[in-house]
């Protein structure tokens, strides 16, 4: 397989199917690194990794950060309320002076779309989208894959369903993205104000009915309801979106395969888009893409340190 | 110059034959408690094929290993694209073991000084000791093998390749023309 050429990881969009098998393969070795009694390699050393996280994030932003720990890199975090974004620094201003600061890495995650692409054409240091808006958020279906591969031994083939809010989430692009990369049959499905009849152009089916996208299928992938979304135009009532589009036991029992996967990003609105016994259940592999986050963030570090301003040029 | 063979498939094996049983006669007390460690590509597969003649001849199987060192190496600020990286096997527990550490070429020393690195994060051994199958000189480092199945001094503008049956469905150790890093 060819090595893995990217400076960026701006989305999977603009990954090849190599690459993105590249990924997984390298995450797989990290995640033995995870086990060993000593859980950190010198890989990394002497490279220097920012967070810019212009959102609230724990989840994400801690994976990152063990992620570049492990691999012995030094990390700096920038988040939203302690940064000089708050007195008027442009995104820009920020990135030029982490690298005046020799910052090889920047992290970012941002409620633009596409800031981490403008951030990648005016910086040398590599880029790696945590999540921009409603765009991509390429390193969550990246652990996702790997999830599926560890589970599946193959993505090809697999019957994935994503249910929840479609329109608002750059989990569901991204992953959509990558499956159909890797050749899985996937389903979208949730109430019409969260799925726009144009995703069809993705190549999936749409379906506004919940048996349809649980009957015969491999995988399904709940996403979280953004509760903010409340009284508005797209969620006007909760009660209702549970009773269509909530996956519980009585509804697992009647249309799912016996063995089912549930997947979610979480973390998960209890008793919303997803019964408690069904996430804390057996069908649940919710705990492992955890883990597999922190594998495919180090292999992502690991990758793009060959390329950018970090490591040598060719 | 042409590529000169060094070693023909009788050759390699008697070879690994004889570095079994260095290994046997310097750890007679202590055959139990060894375990035996390659790192890839290729020291693997002589790991396993020692411990195959260790078994024979001594009845005790030691545990074989396998280390990728590309996490540990000392190049990675200099080169661009990123290697792919094999999987770390280590059978048992090295706390107060003896790790045969075995490679098939060694020449500046730098894969075993990662290998080195890697293998004192896994546990700490009681002693570490160092098998090749070919020592071609050329040491950067002061690394010093214990037992050593050919020693050769070759040109550093030359390639050393070894070929096993497992991995290249041939056996032999040709010096090549093809200059140390470019194959």
């Amino acid at each position: 397989m060819e090595r893995f050429k990217q400076k960026h990881l701006l989305g999977i969009e603009e990954l090849s199917r190599d690459e993105i098998d590249s990924i997984l393969d390298t995450a797989i070795i990290m995640k033995s690194v995870l086990e060993r009694r000593i859980k950190k390699v010198p890989t990394l050393r002497g490279i220097t990794v920012a967070n810019l996280f212009f959102e609230p994030s724990t989840r994400t932003l801690n994976s990152f950060l063990i992620a570049e720990r492990r691999l012995s890199a030094d990390t700096i975090n920038v988040s939203m309320s302690f940064s000089s974004v708050l007195k008027g620094e442009t995104l820009l201003d920020t990135a030029r002076n982490l690298e005046a600061m020799r910052v090889d890495m920047v992290v970012i995650r941002h409620s633009v779309p596409c800031s981490p692409h403008y951030l990648a054409e005016r910086i040398s240091a590599s880029v790696i989208n945590a999540g921009d808006g409603a765009h991509e958020h390429p390193t969550q279906a990246l652990l996702d894959m790997l999830t599926l591969r560890e589970k599946f031994g193959n993505i090809e083939g697999l019957k994935v369903s994503i249910i929840g809010d479609i329109l608002h989430s750059r989990v569901a692009r991204s992953l959509t993205m990558g499956l159909l990369k890797e050749g899985a049959d996937v389903i979208l499905c949730g109430p019409p104000t969260f799925l726009p009849e144009w995703f069809e152009d993705y190549g999936v089916k749409i379906t506004y009915d919940l048996k349809e996208a649980i009957v015969g299928r491999d995988v399904i992938y709940v996403l979280r309801i953004q509760m903010e979304r409340q009284d508005t135009a797209f969620l006007p009532s909760l009660r209702e979106y549970i009773r269509y589009y909530s996956v519980n036991r009585d509804v697992l029992n009647r249309y799912a395969r016996k063995d089912v996967i549930i997947m979610h990003p979480g973390p998960v609105n209890r008793g919303v888009e997803l019964a408690p016994d069904v996430a804390d259940g057996p069908w649940s592999l919710i705990l492992h893409q955890v883990t597999n986050g922190i594998a495919v963030r180090m292999a992502i570090l690991y990758l793009l340190s060959g390329i950018g301003s970090s490591g040598g040029v060719e | 110059m042409g590529n000169k063979k060094l070693l023909d498939r009788d050759g390699v094996r008697g070879l690994i034959g004889s570095l079994a049983s260095d290994i046997i006669n310097r750890n007679r007390k202590n055959i139990e408690n060894i375990c035996i460690i390659g790192i890839r590509n290729r020291g693997d597969i002589l790991a396993e094929r020692l411990a195959n003649h260790i078994y024979k001849e001594t009845g005790i199987k030691p545990p074989v290993g396998a280390i990728d060192i590309t996490l540990y190496r000392d190049d990675l600020t200099t080169i661009g694209p990123r290697p792919l990286i094999g999987p770390s096997e280590i059978p048992c527990s090295i706390d107060n073991r003896i790790v045969i550490l075995v490679d098939d070429v060694l020449y500046t020393g730098r894969t075993v000084r990662a290998a080195l690195d890697e293998l004192v994060d896994f546990g700490r051994p009681l002693r570490i000791e160092l098998a090749v199958l070919v020592d071609r000189g050329g040491r950067e480092l002061p690394i010093c093998p214990d037992y050593v199945g050919i020693k050769e001094e070759v040109d550093k503008r030359l390639n050393v390749a070894v070929y096993l049956e497992e991995f290249d469905g041939e056996e032999g150790v040709v010096v090549k023309k093809e200059e140390y890093g470019k194959v």
